[in-house]
């Protein structure tokens, strides 16, 4: 995420609210947006045990409706929206004819014939532009790029639910994980999902943007004797990484397939046609030459984006890496040769000029405690 | 906020200089930078480190960050504290959250390095 510093940067209806309360800011996904609060550290401990709030109103919102909504989504996207009922939501691919991967994205099922698709901030003029060409000539559907309609506030952590249920008659434990529920949320009209991506449980909150700060006060007010901290861009990486979530742009990207990015369990092989699908279905039957996987490095030292792997007489890359504040161990995700991604495999990842030994282990690295 | 026992570099290290030995950090407004501190990797005792040189690195949750020696020297002590509490160099940048300590085989190059007032002004 490269960014000109003569570049304007998008500001979240939030912004002034985060430099007011010393967040340290930070270039994003063309985005001005907090990476820390109170330390990465701190903020990703206080979301594993307590809860966090996080401001994600530069996520993008994409609405496709209309009476040919559903084929249009079942052709841009990689998988099964006939599943959806009202009100659920899945995570799918937006994929070239290529098979590879242009975003990762939420899609909620509104309403019958409405859709929206919930995409990432650096990809949301991309995104809308593609879906717009890939839907030209589909009957009877609107798409529209409505992300400065909303913002979001996520809050995730084991007292996450029990924070926000003080704040609204919506009973958030009625809701399935990846469903959603429209309601009132400390007076404020909402989307409240149950979802997010930091492999705790919580909610995200899609709200009016003149609403944003009202809630996001209202929520550190109401979640202070629970210990809510906010949280920046920082922990919500390293949380989602120990979590097992890939990140766009950075885990795939246009050059790697839904199948080697390890995303072969969000694309709904029994649906009909869908962009991609002849060049997944190929990959599928010839086998993969290389694959994303979790890995933890056995000797002292930190593997980062970028950094080559040697593995199995060839060399792959590590595309997010990290020492995980709560497991306590350098982790990452790496493309490796098929021969060496076998979990307990051992390999070598080149860290500034010296070889240090890794070993593959399953890329969900953190699995909540569920009760 | 900068002691002025020592002596302070552009790349926000500091060295305070006792007989011909001297010990090395980073300073607090080096450490809030970085943020949390999660491994260190001084240079090897007995290795030469040479003023201005990369003499090992510094990672944070974040990135990692170059270690610039600000004395030219040999390698005679690394903090044994940050192989199990890097998070020190956090806490106590300026105490018991120093990096490594060096023979000086330059002493006088410590003179060319910023005072407190100077470095204070740096970061200001």
């Amino acid at each position: 995420m490269n960014q000109s510093s003569t570049e304007q940067l998008k500001k979240t209806p939030l912004n002034a609210r985060h430099r007011a309360h010393g967040a340290r800011m930070v270039p994003f996904g063309g985005w001005d947006m907090p990476v820390e609060y109170s330390g990465i550290v701190n903020e990703h401990l206080t979301v594993r045990t307590k809860a966090g709030l996080f401001d994600v109103s530069h996520m993008g919102q994409i609405e496709v409706a209309g009476k040919d909504a559903l084929a249009a989504v079942q052709k841009i996207s990689t998988n099964d929206a006939a599943k959806l009922s009202v009100g659920q939501a899945q995570l799918s691919g937006l994929t070239t004819p290529e098979g590879t991967l242009i975003d990762d994205l939420l899609v909620y099922r509104l309403a019958g014939d409405h859709y929206m698709l919930v995409v990432n901030a650096g990809n949301i003029e991309k995104d809308y532009k593609w879906i717009v060409e890939q839907s030209r000539q589909g009957g009877d559907v609107a798409v529209v790029n409505s992300s400065s309609r909303y913002a979001l506030l996520a809050v995730q952590g084991p007292a996450a639910l029990g924070i926000v249920q003080q704040l609204t008659s919506v009973e958030l434990a009625e809701i399935q994980y990846y469903w959603f529920a429209h309601g009132e949320v400390g007076g404020v009209r909402s989307i409240i999902s149950r979802t997010g991506y930091t492999g705790e449980d919580g909610v995200e909150i899609f709200i009016p943007p003149a609403s944003a700060e009202r809630l996001w006060n209202t929520i550190l007010e109401t979640g202070a004797d629970a210990g809510i901290v906010p949280v920046g861009l920082g922990a919500r990486d390293t949380l989602r990484l120990e979590a097992g979530m890939r990140l766009s742009g950075q885990d795939f990207d246009e050059t790697t397939t839904m199948l080697e990015a390890g995303l072969g369990w969000i694309v709904g092989w029994n649906k009909g046609d869908f962009i991609g699908r002849v060049a997944l279905e190929h990959q599928k039957s010839e086998g993969l030459t290389r694959k994303l996987v979790g890995f933890e490095m056995t000797a002292p030292g930190i593997a980062r984006h970028g950094y080559t792997v040697y593995a199995a007489g060839a060399e792959g890359i590590v595309t997010s890496g990290t020492q995980t504040p709560f497991l306590k161990k350098a982790i990452g995700l790496a493309y490796l040769p098929i021969a060496a991604t076998a979990n307990g495999s051992e390999f070598e990842i080149d860290i500034r000029g010296r070889r240090a030994p890794a070993r593959v282990v399953p890329s969900q690295f953190y699995k909540r405690p569920r009760s | 906020m900068y002691p002025a026992d020592r002596r302070y570099t552009k790349d926000h290290e500091w060295i305070i200089v006792s007989g011909n030995r001297g010990r090395v950090g980073i300073t607090d407004y080096a450490q809030k930078q970085l943020g949390d501190v999660v491994f260190v990797e001084s240079p090897d005792v007995g290795r030469t480190v040479t003023q201005g040189q990369s003499a090992g690195t510094i990672e944070s949750v974040k990135a990692v960050s170059e270690i610039y020696s600000p004395a030219t020297g040999t390698v005679v002590e690394a903090n044994p504290v940050l192989a199990t509490k890097p998070e020190t160099v956090n806490s106590d940048p300026h105490g018991s959250g120093w990096l490594f300590e060096v023979e000086l085989t330059k002493p006088g190059e410590i003179d060319s390095l910023m005072t407190n007032e100077q470095y204070a002004e740096l970061v200001k």
